[in-house]
């Protein structure tokens, strides 16, 4: 097939368009960006009250140097408020075309299935590296505003640069953007089942909070390291002075196992519905 | 003679609710025809339309679109079809100019570079230039049906199948959807446009097909069904002479002939009408009255749907 015609990125640009250009997705994209900003200035209200220094050991750090609001926010949204923002565009990306009846048009252009579906898992997933990459640069600009920036202390006491704390947060940024990768193919898979949006986009954020539930139950133990969230928090791993990619590399791969579960769930079953919306 | 534009062969469609939408029907579109798929609302045409555009897949039969297997061929045969599936569409935030915009990018077959001239040209011909900048949210139902038959248009297509395209117009708008109708038909396109409204589109039908309760139950040409033989005679006579009219009526030749109290029912077949008044009295039968009805359309339609207009199920 020539270039000149309808390729595959004139689709994706087009899926990234209308899900960029939506109000909606442009308020989940304010509302986390407000996080850190938010964050910088009660910890400046408050460094000099008796509540400095309270909270997890990098929050108290914040005050001594703006890279470690990076770190802080991402802790601060990881739990639910990204999975929230990336259960609603993702299980938004089918549901809501069959919700508005325009996927019934998309299949009769013709855009094949796998195409469509193909386009909506990139489009979603680039919902959520710009949503932890914005929470790490509003991140970076308020902290370094607020507090300045400087050589960073890792976990141990010992001290690197403030160029290499800076991609030691990209670093950290980036392994939360890809962690999320697993949740944005289980939104998809939700998103081919119903005509509902709004179904897709809870039961996805759903199984984000159950599996941080099951996480936390003893009696699991053994089915830990294949939760969807479980190695979510090993970013802690880019404090340390020797990186230990081995931790990192199995949550990606726990990742992936996901990510090949749900989309294939996911393809299977949109290239076989009938679409009656 | 060229392949049928749309053919179908025994098509069913079984719901998982186990509700026979679509049951076995054998549809015919030749091509160049504009073809009115009619039937009650609930009737299964939608159903026959998302399958023959592989939105829907038949549970048994198989459907050809302009000579290829559906939905096996979709990709290479649906970018020759435009199509109006169960009313118009779109992004309600998006102007309809950026509507049309997203589905000629999302097109797999369209040209980039064409895109524009194409969206502009198709705005133009349901005249909607002037609103192809508004929210789609504010458009009239007019105005979205109108969108919805330009995207159909956005590309030249050999095959239009239109789902309701009058639904929720005004007079004025229907008009101008059997304008466009006609006009499309007379470049050669293929049209097959659904409605449960008859009087809306049985001028510019060439061919008619009725569905009633997820069967074809009547497909031929417009004139085919309306035809003169399709001419019934109603003669009403006193009692005693029943049974010699409905011999003189037999005697000149008439079809169908069934006695109905002291009315008499018959197909006049080529019979004239005027022969009939004057053999009956000529045989020396009371003539009470005697009323010749050409069945139209409308007449057959609600004949063989049996509910009329009114929801089938």
């Amino acid at each position: 097939m020539s270039h000149a015609r309808g390729s595959f990125g004139r689709q994706l640009r087009s899926d990234l368009r209308l899900l960029f250009g939506r109000p909606r997705t442009i308020a989940l994209l304010a509302g986390l960006a407000a996080v850190p900003l938010l964050l910088a200035i009660v910890l400046f209200v408050a460094q000099n009250s008796g509540m400095a220094g309270q909270g997890p050991g990098f929050i108290g750090r914040v005050t001594g140097n703006g890279l470690f609001l990076v770190i802080a926010a991402l802790f601060l949204c990881l739990p639910f408020l990204l999975p929230l923002t990336v259960g609603i565009t993702a299980g938004d990306a089918i549901a809501g075309e069959a919700q508005t009846g325009t996927l019934r048009y998309l299949l009769t252009l013709p855009s094949s299935r796998s195409r469509l579906l193909a386009s909506k898992a990139l489009a979603s997933l680039a919902f959520a590296m710009a949503a932890v990459l914005l929470i790490a640069a509003v991140a970076l600009a308020s902290g370094g505003a607020f507090f300045g920036l400087t050589d960073m202390t890792l976990l141990s006491g010992s001290t690197v640069g403030l160029a290499e704390g800076m991609g030691r947060m990209f670093g950290v940024a980036l392994y939360v953007a890809l962690s999320l990768t697993g949740l944005v193919a289980v939104g998809l898979f939700f998103s081919t089942l119903t005509e509902v949006p709004v179904g897709a986009m809870a039961a996805t954020t759903i199984v984000a909070v159950v599996s941080s539930v099951l996480d936390t139950l003893p009696q699991l133990a053994a089915i830990h390291p294949y939760l969807l969230t479980h190695h979510w928090f090993d970013f802690a791993e880019f404090l340390r002075v020797e990186v230990n990619w081995s931790v990192l590399g199995s949550g990606m791969l726990v990742q992936l196992g996901w990510v090949a579960i749900f989309l294939s769930l996911a393809w299977g079953r949109f290239t076989t519905a009938d679409v009656t919306s | 003679m060229s392949a049928p534009a749309i053919r179908t062969e025994g098509l069913t469609k079984r719901f998982r609710s186990g509700q026979v939408a679509v049951d076995g029907i054998d549809l015919v579109v030749p091509r160049g025809a504009v073809y009115g798929f009619l039937g009650p609302n609930g009737s299964g045409k939608t159903t026959t339309i998302r399958m023959l555009l592989g939105l829907v897949r038949p549970t048994a039969g198989a459907a050809w679109l302009l000579d290829e297997p559906m939905p096996k061929e979709g990709g290479s045969v649906l970018p020759r079809v435009g199509a109006l599936v169960e009313g118009p569409a779109f992004h309600p935030y998006l102007s309809g100019r950026a509507n049309l915009v997203r589905l000629d990018a999302c097109d797999a077959t369209a040209e980039a570079g064409t895109s524009r001239t194409r969206i502009d040209t198709a705005l133009e011909r349901v005249g909607l230039t002037a609103a192809a900048k508004k929210p789609y949210r504010q458009y009239s139902l007019g105005m979205k049906q109108r969108l919805g038959l330009a995207a159909a248009l956005l590309r030249p297509r050999e095959l239009l199948v239109l789902d309701e395209p009058t639904n929720g117009l005004d007079p004025q708008g229907t008009r101008e959807v059997r304008h466009l109708i006609r006009e499309l038909s007379a470049e050669g396109t293929t049209v097959m446009v659904s409605s449960h409204l008859l009087s809306e589109i049985e001028q510019v039908c060439s061919h008619i097909g009725i569905m009633g309760r997820g069967k074809l139950l009547a497909q031929a040409e417009r004139e085919a069904l309306e035809s003169d033989d399709d001419v019934r005679v109603a003669v009403t006579t006193t009692p005693d002479h029943v049974a010699e009219a409905a011999q003189v009526l037999e005697a000149l030749g008439l079809l169908d002939v069934r006695v109905d109290g002291v009315e008499l029912h018959a197909r006049l077949g080529e019979t004239p009408p005027e022969s009939v008044s004057a053999a009956l009295v000529r045989a020396g039968v009371d003539l009470v009255g005697l009323d010749v009805r050409r069945r139209s359309l409308e007449q057959l339609f609600v004949e063989l749907t049996g509910e009329g207009f009114d929801v089938a199920r």
